[in-house]
């Protein structure tokens, strides 16, 4: 087996015991195929037990791995050794979070905007079971399958200027999640959510720069996502002014 | 200690767990709901079941051809009682999901479209591409955000239940991000935590499943059933496991062996047709599959690589439309993780640990013998999976008993049992001192990495697709060293926000007794059915074990195990069919 030892810089922060985050360096001795999380795996079985990072699936769907690798918001188990030849690879936790410990970022902000933007069928006919399923194409699925990918890794905030400027925005992933229910044939649920997409801090705060859909590593498009919401609202205006508009 | 009351605790928040809650909620909306997780919801498990799930919805389809199936699939350790609920269940709880927003993929009519699943007679296997879990996950955590009584604990990680009497009353939980146990006190209590494949070295679970709640459930006093069927999904990515979906084979699939030969025919699986036909060949069950793998490299017609044996996947003749519209994550996880892209190479697979059928045991409403503790998905056996689960089965199982647990359990709630609180006081005194002991001892001798890599290389030795009673009492021996090594081990890091040494340890006292059920069970298994292969007694027996084996917690030393009746009420055990002989239709 072709071995290689890489020098894996990880920053390291035990809120009980160091004043400040600080950067540990490992020698791992990798092989070829790993991703970044194989090495972390390797360094908490084999060197060093008091590092902590989340993780689970080892697969891109779980979302536990998000990390900054050199710099850039990814997933640890999508991150292959073999992209990073100089052997030399900085970790550390998702920007624009607060550290709870090493590798591993408090997530309440996050958890409270996905839930604050109501993500789940307000229908617009109630159906029983007995009735079945309600009828939805091909390409009405389409119009909203897209946004249902994502998988929470929280990539796309840690690279959103909005958010690191200013966390009362909503942000990318939680955005696209209320644009998702909104875009599904089910749903008659957008004005229950324009309280909070419709806001200053919803989808009027992104400036566009799109760097949440280039980070994503399921390829959700999160700023598709919300520059579709605009126009959506753009329109709703402008049909306010016909005769019959809603003002 | 901080004391937190709920009417109803959930241990778990994946798939199972979820569904429970939204019963709980849906029973009684002025039940209070506590669920507990040591992950994130959307973080569960439940994300990586890829293919569907199995329920009875087109008119060419009835209950009977999917209950058949199931007690077949299962080799007649299935409690029919038990499957007879739930394939008539399981079509309302996947119409609730379509309801709920799951994205099931779509027949161009508007109506959800189904696919072939491995062992199934007629295409049932509702879809999401091949993200079934992770969709049906994301449904359940989103929906479950619209009811106010579900109070979530995200990272709590839960240490023992609260036992009194013959009953339970809560759980102790170590709130992760500061250390600090907890107190939870309850009516009522649900174990959703589910398996257990990191008891082996080579499994596609995640590093979540540990089998903690079956462990707790049993050193509760509550027997773990039919631990030693332990399924081998047959396509697994080699190095890191991973798993490629059955729907690979449902779409059309072939499996190859060295000499690109697609050798399921010479296992009782033929003949072999160009295009998929249901129950044959690469359509056959997942044990059979698995099991001819073995065979073929006995045979040494598999193909040698670093990462052990293996044989090839093909996709190439489904075309890159079929595959990027069906089958996208397989595309990606395969050509990232093996280099193989599917639309125009073989892909490499092995057999790989993916599923326990065994598990807690409980009766058809998910009630286990404690009162006052249910236990709903892959963690629980009501049974419906027997000596070998049926692919596309379990995603509609944790939402018929979770459904059913969280009716139960709310009634039960109902009735308000409580335990004196100073009784509760020194038992959760008594799990805060277990766990305080770890951070006391200072002289380690052993640690847990290397008594895991012992353990999981016991079990894959001991406790593979085929067995013996040699290699399993080998294992068995193992786990016995292990367990008293165990003792010796003492944590590095002694700090108590975020832990991972601290869980790694807990987890690992969970993943010992868990073993040493399934080996220890396997051992006393005198016969060959489904999952458990005997090389030494190669036959299925049904004179002497057409029986549940119920393993029993014992301070002292391995567990008791003693036998309970299967509840057979239309199907009489009978030879399984499959190939030419079972009469499938074409599933192009």
């Amino acid at each position: 087996m072709s071995e290689r030892t890489i020098e894996l810089e990880v920053l390291r922060y035990r809120p009980e015991q160091d004043q400040e985050p600080f950067f540990q360096t490992y020698k791992v001795p990798c092989e070829e195929e790993w991703v970044v999380l194989d090495a972390l795996n390797y360094v908490k079985e084999e060197m060093d037990r008091t590092l902590s990072y989340r993780w689970s699936c080892h697969m891109f769907v779980c979302g536990s791995c998000g990390m900054m690798i050199d710099g850039e918001p990814k997933l640890a188990c999508k991150a292959f050794l073999k992209d990073y030849p100089t052997g030399k690879i900085r970790v550390e936790p998702l920007s624009n979070f607060p550290i709870e410990r090493d590798l591993v970022v408090v997530l309440d902000d996050f958890v409270e905007k996905l839930e604050s933007v109501k993500p789940y069928i307000i229908p617009k006919e109630e159906r029983t079971v007995e009735q079945g399923e309600y009828l939805q194409t091909p390409a009405q699925l389409k119009a909203f399958k897209q946004y249902t990918l994502c998988i929470n890794c929280l990539c796309c905030y840690a690279v959103c200027p909005q958010y690191g400027l200013d966390e009362s925005f909503v942000g990318p992933a939680a955005l696209a999640l209320a644009h998702r229910y909104n875009m599904d044939s089910r749903d008659l649920g957008r004005a229950a959510r324009d309280d909070v997409v419709a806001a200053a801090e919803g989808i009027w705060h992104c400036s566009f720069v799109g760097a949440c859909s280039q980070v994503c590593p399921k390829d959700v498009d999160p700023a598709g996502a919300i520059q579709q919401a605009k126009f959506a609202h753009g329109i709703d205006y402008l049909t306010s002014f016909l005769p019959g508009g809603k003002r | 200690m901080q004391v937190i009351e709920a009417d109803v605790i959930i241990v778990g928040a994946g798939g199972a767990g979820l569904r429970t809650a939204i019963a709980v909620a849906e029973a009684d909306p002025k039940l209070s709901i506590a669920l507990l997780s040591k992950v994130y919801p959307m973080r569960s498990h439940t994300c990586a079941a890829e293919g569907g799930a199995a329920g009875v919805i087109k008119s060419n389809d009835n209950l009977e051809y999917h209950f058949h199936d199931t007690v077949s699939g299962g080799d007649w350790l299935t409690d029919q009682d038990a499957v007879d609920l739930f394939v008539n269940e399981i079509p309302k709880e996947l119409l609730r999901m379509e309801h709920w927003g799951c994205p099931w993929s779509r027949e161009t009519s508007g109506n959800v479209a189904v696919r072939p699943f491995g062992g199934m007679k007629i295409m049932r296997t509702w879809f999401a591409a091949d993200k079934t879990g992770f969709h049906m996950l994301h449904t359940l955590f989103q929906t479950s955000i619209k009811y106010p009584s579900v109070k979530r604990f995200d990272e709590y990680y839960t240490v023992d239940l609260l036992t009194d009497d013959g009953a339970c009353y809560g759980c102790t939980a170590i709130e992760m991000r500061t250390g600090q146990m907890r107190q939870f006190r309850g009516k009522a209590i649900v174990i959703c935590s589910g398996g257990a494949g990191k008891i082996f070295p080579f499994t596609t679970n995640g590093a979540v499943k540990t089998g903690d709640g079956m462990a707790m459930a049993y050193r509760a006093g509550v027997p773990l059933k039919d631990m030693e069927f332990v399924q081998y999904h047959p396509t697994g990515l080699p190095g890191s496991g991973i798993l490629l979906t059955e729907a690979c084979r449902g779409e059309g699939g072939y499996l190859l062996n060295k000499d690109g030969y697609r050798y399921l025919q010479d296992y009782g699986l033929g003949p072999e047709t160009p295009t998929p036909v249901l129950k044959a060949m690469e359509l056959g069950p997942r044990d059979q599959l698995s099991q001819a793998f073995w065979h073929e490299q006995k045979k040494g017609r598999t193909i040698p690589t670093k990462w052990g044996d293996v044989v090839h996947l093909d996709l190439r003749h489904l075309g890159e439309k079929k595959i990027d519209e069906r089958l996208p994550l397989i595309r990606e996880l395969s050509a990232k993780y093996v280099d193989s892209d599917p639309v125009t190479t073989l892909v490499p697979v092995r057999p790989v640990v993916h599923y326990m059928m065994g598990g807690i045991h409980t009766d058809i409403h998910a009630a286990t013998p404690l009162n006052g503790l249910y236990a709903a998905g892959e963690c629980a056996c009501v049974s419906i999976n027997g000596a070998n689960r049926l692919g596309s089965n379990s995603l509609g199982e944790l939402l018929v008993f979770g459904a059913r647990a969280g009716r139960g359990a709310a009634e039960y709630a109902k009735k308000g049992l409580t335990a004196p609180s100073e009784r509760l006081d020194a038992l959760a005194a008594d799990s805060e001192a277990r766990v305080k002991a770890w951070f006391q001892r200072t002289q380690a001798t052993d640690r847990v990495p290397d008594l895991k890599k012992r353990l999981t290389t016991a079990m894959e030795d001991g406790c593979g697709i085929y067995r013996d009673e040699a290699t399993i009492k080998a294992a068995c021996d193992i786990i016995v060293d292990v367990r008293e090594r165990f003792k010796n081990v003492a944590l590095e890091d002694k700090s108590s926000v975020y832990n991972t040494d601290l869980y790694q340890t807990l987890e690992m006292d969970a993943m010992i007794e868990v073993a040493q059920t399934v080996a220890v069970s396997a051992l006393e298994r005198r016969e060959s059915r489904g999952a458990h292969q005997r090389l030494d007694h190669v036959k299925r027996d049904d004179e002497a074990f057409l029986k549940h084996s119920m393993a029993h917690y014992n301070p002292n030393g391995e567990p008791r195990i003693d036998y309970l009746d299967v509840v057979i009420t239309k199907s009489k055990p009978a030879e399984r069919v499959y190939g030419a002989r079972a009469g499938g239709q074409s599933a192009a």
